[in-house]
């Protein structure tokens, strides 16, 4: 008997990496199936200082559902988190804190600046406000907006998963990786 | 006692002329104006003989224009039982910005000096621990002081070219 209502009217096919398969077997990249493994279980840690931590927590609450990427899962505990969301305004005093969160984080982690704040210090043009996080750590992507919606967060969290996807194995290896974190000082 | 604002300038005045330069009154609360070598001894004469023994805040100001003045530091006063607030400022040059500490008097007085020294540079001599307190301790000036343009062309850490602040527009 068919079910008087159908939730998922249009399934989505789950997405599958290039390789070759049968009955009982896929032979493919490893690269590939670590990356769509890691791109659906980001867990993000929150480093919220101010509004865009109240935009966040809208994006987390059920009417936009972080938990459809995969991502609902947050860790207040930064060395098993992958994902640092910086959102809000960060002041010099609290650049070596952030700093040092973001070295607690093991490999592979990526950072998201939310909002102009995180971003570039935004209004905030002080002698007491960090000009942009990417002054003391590397950024991967900018959310931009102040604060921003949260289908603009949505849509730079897909933007980390393409990077989580598309990144090569020994990518974290590479001596220009190392220069990178090198020039913000970090072993 | 009659702690209105008539009466306590009469008894101030009386009693301890040479601790006072002045009365200003603005919005219904009193202000007195003190030398700032006998800002201290002032304070000690409210605490005791008029029941000033809270301390609201300290604070500074910077009045650039006023030379050989430029910095006055402001004591807020409150008297709880009475509900009598009192206001007390001491100018000070800002070549030598010394005022005698308030912490033995109101040991709340030590992180509100700390603050007031961190925003305006006032050294408030004899205070235990006189560090910075809000901003980074690497910072080498007195940021409240109005002596730095709004927006600071010389300033390296505000990257203009990325968000429309000059640079490469177009």
């Amino acid at each position: 008997m068919a079910r008087p209502v159908q939730y998922n009217v249009h399934p989505k096919p789950a997405e599958m990496p290039e390789g070759h398969y049968g009955e009982g077997f896929f032979a493919g990249k490893l690269s590939d199936v670590v990356g769509l493994a890691r791109k659906n279980s980001m867990w993000p840690l929150p480093f919220a200082t101010s509004c865009c931590g109240i935009e966040f927590m809208c994006l987390m609450a059920s009417h936009y559902d972080m938990a459809r990427f995969g991502s609902e899962r947050m860790g207040f505990t930064p060395r098993q988190c992958d994902l640092l969301m910086v959102m809000g305004t960060i002041a010099k005093k609290m650049g070596p804190i952030l700093k040092q969160v973001y070295i607690q984080m093991s490999e592979p982690r990526w950072v998201l600046a939310m909002g102009a704040c995180a971003s570039s210090g935004g209004i905030f043009d002080s002698y007491s406000v960090l000009q942009g996080i990417d002054q003391i750590i590397p950024v991967d992507v900018y959310v931009p907006g102040c604060p921003p919606r949260p289908e603009g967060v949505i849509q730079g969290i897909l933007q980390v998963q393409d990077l989580v996807q598309n990144e090569r194995l020994r990518q974290r290896y590479s001596p220009k990786y190392q220069a990178l974190l090198e020039s913000y000082g970090i072993q | 006692m009659d702690l209105s604002n008539p009466a306590i300038q009469a008894s101030l005045s009386e009693k301890h002329a040479a601790l006072l330069t002045g009365f200003e009154e603005s919005y219904g609360m009193l202000t007195v104006i003190s030398p700032a070598a006998e800002a201290l001894r002032l304070l000690q004469h409210l605490h005791d003989d008029y029941g000033f023994r809270f301390l609201t805040d300290i604070c500074a100001i910077h009045y650039p224009e006023r030379s050989g003045e430029e910095l006055c530091v402001v004591y807020h006063l409150h008297n709880l039982p009475e509900n009598k607030r009192l206001r007390v400022k001491a100018y000070i040059p800002i070549a030598k910005p010394d005022i005698a500490t308030a912490t033995r008097l109101f040991p709340g007085a030590n992180w509100m000096e700390r603050e007031t020294y961190d925003f305006f540079g006032v050294n408030f001599v004899g205070h235990p621990n006189l560090i910075r307190i809000m901003n980074v301790e690497e910072m080498d000036y007195f940021p409240m002081r109005k002596e730095y343009p709004m927006e600071d062309a010389s300033r390296r850490d505000k990257d203009d070219e990325m968000f429309g602040r000059g640079g490469s527009f177009f």
